[in-house]
């Protein structure tokens, strides 16, 4: 004999299936049993790829920051790479390193949504909104434990979408290693040659700043005055806008309310 | 039966084509076929959801409230969608961030809601099973040919190895950059449209009216 229980949800079952297809309780039955059902495949699909995904992206992170610093090539052993680099969070205010957070979890976008973590722009030619007040910096060491490059996170927007990258700076904060954007939605073809690598190779040796102190970068078209020629990168054919937008976010980073005062105490030695 | 169960599989290619002869499910091809890679996941994406939609659709088919038919058949391929978009981003994760919303759009895709209510609703589980993969072939048939006119014309590459090298790059070719954004899409599919019922002529539709001879009085 069967259970008694086992035997009910049989029943009760069967009496669902049994109903009428258009009866307002076989409706509802249908509609709950389904979401229900539905709900529970895609919430478990969800939770049990999370791992995966988050190491996907993680991955990828460090992937632009290894080809930043000219470190990849397709083989390498990412994490193995990734382990030259020390992160540190810095206090964008005073330029100085800070312990409040750690350097290996936090995380630039997420701390992004917090308002007291971040302070509005008057001036704001990135079009950012809002300025986080720390950011997480990479510094590369060579084998002597010498300062070899610092790889600084910027962001802002193009044409139509906001680009994130990675600038890296050689050891003395002012001359240029590489940019390289790791999102942005930019025209293919257009805006999104800044992926081309021919442009990127644009960036290598340039500086920021004049003997002055000057902030001097620029990217603009045509051909430079002698000058100018250090500190000049040409835009991209066919898109002034996506150029115009690269200008603007590499010269608010590398300005005041960026990494400036950073840049100043490393070059000082204060850090 | 057998018979049967192969047009259902064959058919959608050419003759009953969802793209050329039903004009459906064009706004995802306008958007992802700038690239043969993308397109080809994207083709692989839409059949399985197209196949597994349909198939559950039918076996649920005799108890699904006329009342809320539409509803059950949209969660269903919701919850097939967010499926297949948590395995690529967990899986291809290159490939996902390149397609980033037009997966989920897959939900709005005519052709996987078209094929659940005409096909899926009153045939049994296999051969809607079927069906939705004959579908899902026809929409990547020609997902893969405005893919290959795109990017070959366009970037100068064949699923990214450089065929004709850029000028960008250091090449010859010039490429033509219209063929990188979505309205040159409308260009392809309409001259394939027309190739079809070129070779076809029983596609083409039946004018809905037709101008009358007027009779000219001579003065």
């Amino acid at each position: 004999m069967p259970e008694p229980d086992s035997q009910e949800t049989e029943g009760f079952l069967a009496r669902f299936k049994a109903l009428p297809v258009d009866s307002v309780q076989k409706t509802f039955f249908v509609a709950v049993t389904l979401c229900l059902f539905c709900s529970m495949v895609v919430a478990a699909a969800a939770v049990s790829l999370r791992p995966v995904q988050e190491a996907n992206k993680l991955r990828d992170k460090r992937i632009n920051i290894l080809q930043v610093a000219g470190l990849y090539e397709p083989g390498t052993d990412v994490d193995e790479a990734f382990a030259a680099f020390e992160p540190r969070v810095v206090d964008l205010e005073s330029g100085t390193f800070t312990d409040r957070f750690d350097a290996t979890t936090f995380d630039d976008k997420q701390a992004a949504e917090d308002v007291t973590l971040s302070m509005p722009l008057e001036d704001d030619p990135a079009s950012i909104g809002r300025r986080l007040n720390y950011a997480t910096v990479y510094l590369l060491n060579d084998e002597q434990g010498n300062l070899d490059k610092i790889i600084l996170p910027v962001y802002g927007y193009g044409l139509w979408s906001t680009l994130y990258g990675f600038i890296a700076l050689e050891e003395n904060g002012n001359d240029i290693y590489g940019l390289q954007f790791y999102e942005h939605a930019e025209t293919p073809g257009l805006g999104a040659e800044v992926d081309n690598p021919r442009w990127k190779a644009l960036w290598n040796g340039k500086k920021l700043r004049d003997d002055d102190g000057d902030l001097k970068i620029t990217v603009a078209k045509g051909v430079p005055s002698p000058a100018m020629e250090p500190f000049h990168v040409d835009a991209l054919a066919g898109a002034t806008l996506t150029s115009n937008g690269v200008d603007n976010l590499v010269r608010f980073w590398m300005g005041e309310q960026g990494f400036a005062p950073f840049l100043d105490n490393l070059k000082a030695g204060a850090v | 039966m057998a018979q049967t169960r192969r047009t259902y599989l064959v058919d959608p290619l050419v003759d009953n084509n969802p793209i050329t002869l039903q004009v459906l499910g064009i706004c995802s091809a306008l958007a992802v076929t700038s690239s043969l890679q993308v397109s080809l996941v994207m083709a692989i994406a839409v059949t399985s959801v197209t196949a597994f939609s349909s198939m559950f659709i039918s076996m649920l088919r005799n108890h699904i409230p006329g009342s809320i038919r539409i509803i059950v058949q949209m969660v269903i391929i919701a919850s097939l969608v967010i499926l297949v978009d948590q395995i690529l981003k967990a899986f291809l994760f290159e490939i996902s961030k390149t397609l980033s919303v037009f997966v989920g759009l897959i939900i709005t895709n005519c052709i996987v809601m078209g094929r659940a209510e005409a096909f899926a609703m009153k045939n049994p589980p296999v051969d809607s099973f079927i069906d939705g993969i004959g579908n899902g072939l026809g929409y990547g048939l020609i997902l893969m040919m405005v893919g290959t006119v795109r990017e070959l014309f366009g970037s100068g590459s064949l699923f990214g190895i450089t065929i004709l090298p850029t000028v960008n790059n250091g090449g010859w070719y010039v490429p033509n950059g219209l063929l990188l954004l979505p309205p040159s899409a409308f260009f392809i599919i309409g001259l394939i449209i027309w190739a079809f019922r070129t070779w076809k002529p029983e596609q083409v539709e039946v004018r809905e009216y037709i101008i009358q001879e007027q009779e000219v009085e001579a003065h």
